[in-house]
């Protein structure tokens, strides 16, 4: 029958109507400023620069290759390469970045910084609260603002970063061995008697 | 009626309220103050309503749809409207460049002016009607259809596509549903042998036993009814009708290029039209002023009035919260095949029932006439021409 139809609907909305003042389950909405949901572990927003150890600026992976400011789409990215140079973490001695600015008024959260870096050394973050009343400096992050802990982004994306501490972890295990081998072959050769062998392709 | 002088006193509050002002005047002048008196209690009273009104849709809607509604300006959100009101009177006022500056601006005005003119008639409690005319629902419907005008001076001054578009569909359909609007309540005109607003609500307000004689309690009644709802709908544009400023297609209709303050004034404007038409729809088929129970009539009579108008707004809202928008065919089709005729079989039953005489013998007459008609109506009236698949000419 005509308005069959409508009346159905008309229920359905009474019962969302009454429903939504009695059960909790019904609504939604996240109060937002108040109670928040957890970031998901796939959210990504603009990069960030990641450090080992304590000391944000001395512990930065990135050694200013300049790969990832080369590839930016945007160029949002600017480094300065350093004059002197730094051990790494498995203590190879490294340039390092003087100067890293990100302009993230102009980044467009692609991504492919972090695909093409070889140190694993720049990130996605999940921060998303970042308005700023300062159009041109705050939006220009320097490398201290960049700088975030190794466990900061265990926190952010636990099951990315396991695996990317587990990849350096077995690569400074392989440089340590081949060192190791290395000082053996070295102590080989100087002691007497024992056979050639060659020297390792380091 | 066991009415104590308590509650006289409550239910005529306002009409000695008035009359204790104006004695401050000169005798000469009380006539005349009463009307300003009046005039000023309907401007203050309405629009703060219109306020309450605007942050309790948001809110009902927001339920309907298990949301939780605007809560941030004040307790419970209350405070949204003063926000709002704020807003859109500090916001910049865009003129178009070869818009018609002076139609433009008046278009609002002349809305909000003839909306306010139909409360003029309106019996809101005992007494309280501000010009008790005798003609008063003529003057009703003359003072509503105006309001088209203002529809089409906004559409045309605009010089905007989407306005005009607007305006051309809200002045198909307003004068589409005007008919039915106007055909509805001559059933009730035709009961009271008045179209004096205050004799329909004291036609009403009779009751056998405890129960009242509303003419909604009646088949022709809740007939006429129903077909008013809709067409009251469509008169104030309010979804599913509300295809004039359908935001899908038209972005706002013939409002297009207002803003500020006067887009504030339709949106006023369509509020007031809303109120008014749901106030008149109490008038005619809800008893006006007179309460559900014969033994409720110690409330004064202006609360049930508004009582029942919000609860009119209230399923305005639900229906909103409800109803998706029609496309322009359907609502026309609706409007002359379905919605016309069978108020005009209405007017037919109403007759009928004027000359059955008392009885029950009426009663079931009517009702199965009316009960079959919307039925077969139903089922045939709206019936669409089936399409076959679309066949190519040329292109294969």
């Amino acid at each position: 029958m005509l308005g069959e139809g409508i009346l159905k609907g008309m229920l359905e909305t009474a019962r969302n109507f009454f429903g939504s003042y009695v059960s909790k389950e019904r609504l939604t909405t996240v109060e937002y400023p108040e109670k928040r949901i957890p970031a998901f572990a796939n959210a990504r927003v603009f990069p960030f620069l990641v450090y080992d150890g304590s000391d944000s600026l001395g512990g930065m992976r990135c050694v200013a290759c300049q790969i990832c400011e080369k590839e930016c789409p945007p160029k949002c990215i600017y480094i300065e390469k350093s004059k002197d140079k730094k051990p790494d973490y498995v203590g190879k001695p490294q340039f390092y970045p003087a100067r890293f600015d990100i302009d993230i008024s102009v980044c467009m959260s692609c991504q492919i910084c972090v695909e093409v870096c070889p140190f694993e050394a720049i990130k996605m973050d999940t921060e998303f609260e970042l308005a700023t009343d300062d159009r041109f400096g705050g939006l220009l992050y320097d490398r201290e603002q960049l700088a975030k802990s190794n466990e900061y982004y265990h926190s952010i994306h636990p099951a990315e970063a396991n695996e990317v501490d587990a990849r350096l972890a077995e690569e400074k295990a392989k440089v340590e061995a081949r060192a190791k081998a290395a000082a053996q072959a070295a102590a080989a050769k100087t002691a007497p008697g024992s056979s050639e062998t060659p020297g390792g392709g380091s | 009626m066991t009415t104590t002088p308590a509650s006289v006193t409550a239910d005529q509050i306002f009409i000695l309220l008035r009359d204790w002002l104006a004695g401050f005047l000169p005798a000469g002048l009380r006539t005349a103050a009463d009307v300003v008196l009046g005039v000023i209690a309907i401007v203050a009273v309405f629009p703060a309503l219109f306020a309450l009104t605007t942050v309790f849709e948001r809110k009902g809607l927001g339920r309907m749809q298990n949301r939780l509604g605007p809560n941030r300006v004040g307790p419970y959100g209350l405070f949204q409207p003063i926000a709002d009101g704020i807003k859109a009177l500090i916001k910049e006022d865009v003129v178009p460049l070869r818009a018609d500056t002076v139609v433009h601006f008046l278009a609002p005005l002349t809305l909000v002016v003839a909306v306010f003119m139909e409360f003029a008639v309106l019996p809101m409690g005992r007494n309280m009607a501000l010009v008790d005319m005798d003609a008063g629902l003529l003057f009703f419907f003359a003072m509503s259809a105006s309001t088209e005008l203002s529809v089409f001076m906004a559409g045309w001054s605009s010089r905007n596509k989407y306005s005009l578009l607007g305006a051309m569909r809200a002045i198909a359909q307003m004068i589409s549903y005007e008919v039915v609007l106007v055909l509805s309540s001559i059933s009730v005109v035709m009961i009271a042998g008045s179209l004096k607003l205050t004799k329909i609500v004291a036609e009403q307000n009779q009751y056998s036993g405890q129960f009242p004689h509303w003419y909604v309690f009646t088949p022709w009644g809740v007939a006429a009814a129903l077909m008013y709802a809709i067409a009251a709908t469509a008169e104030t544009n309010r979804s599913p009708f509300d295809l004039p400023e359908g935001e899908s297609e038209l972005v706002a209709g013939y409002h297009t290029e207002y803003s500020g303050f006067k887009f504030a004034l339709f949106f006023l404007g369509e509020y007031l039209a809303m109120f008014a038409i749901s106030g008149l729809g109490v008038t005619l088929f809800l008893g006006g002023w007179s309460a559900p129970l014969q033994s409720l009539n110690v409330i004064p009579s202006w609360v049930w009035f508004f009582a029942k108008v919000m609860l009119c707004i209230f399923v305005f809202i639900w229906v909103r919260g409800t109803v998706p928008r029609l496309r322009q065919d359907q609502l026309m089709n609706f409007a002359w095949k379905f919605v016309l005729p069978f108020t005009l079989l209405d007017l037919v039953v109403t007759a009928l029932w004027r000359f059955m005489g008392q009885g029950w013998l009426r009663w079931i007459v009517c009702t199965l006439i009316l009960a079959a008609a919307y039925v077969l109506m139903g089922r045939f009236g709206l019936r669409e021409e089936r399409m076959g698949r679309r066949s190519y000419r040329y292109a294969e």
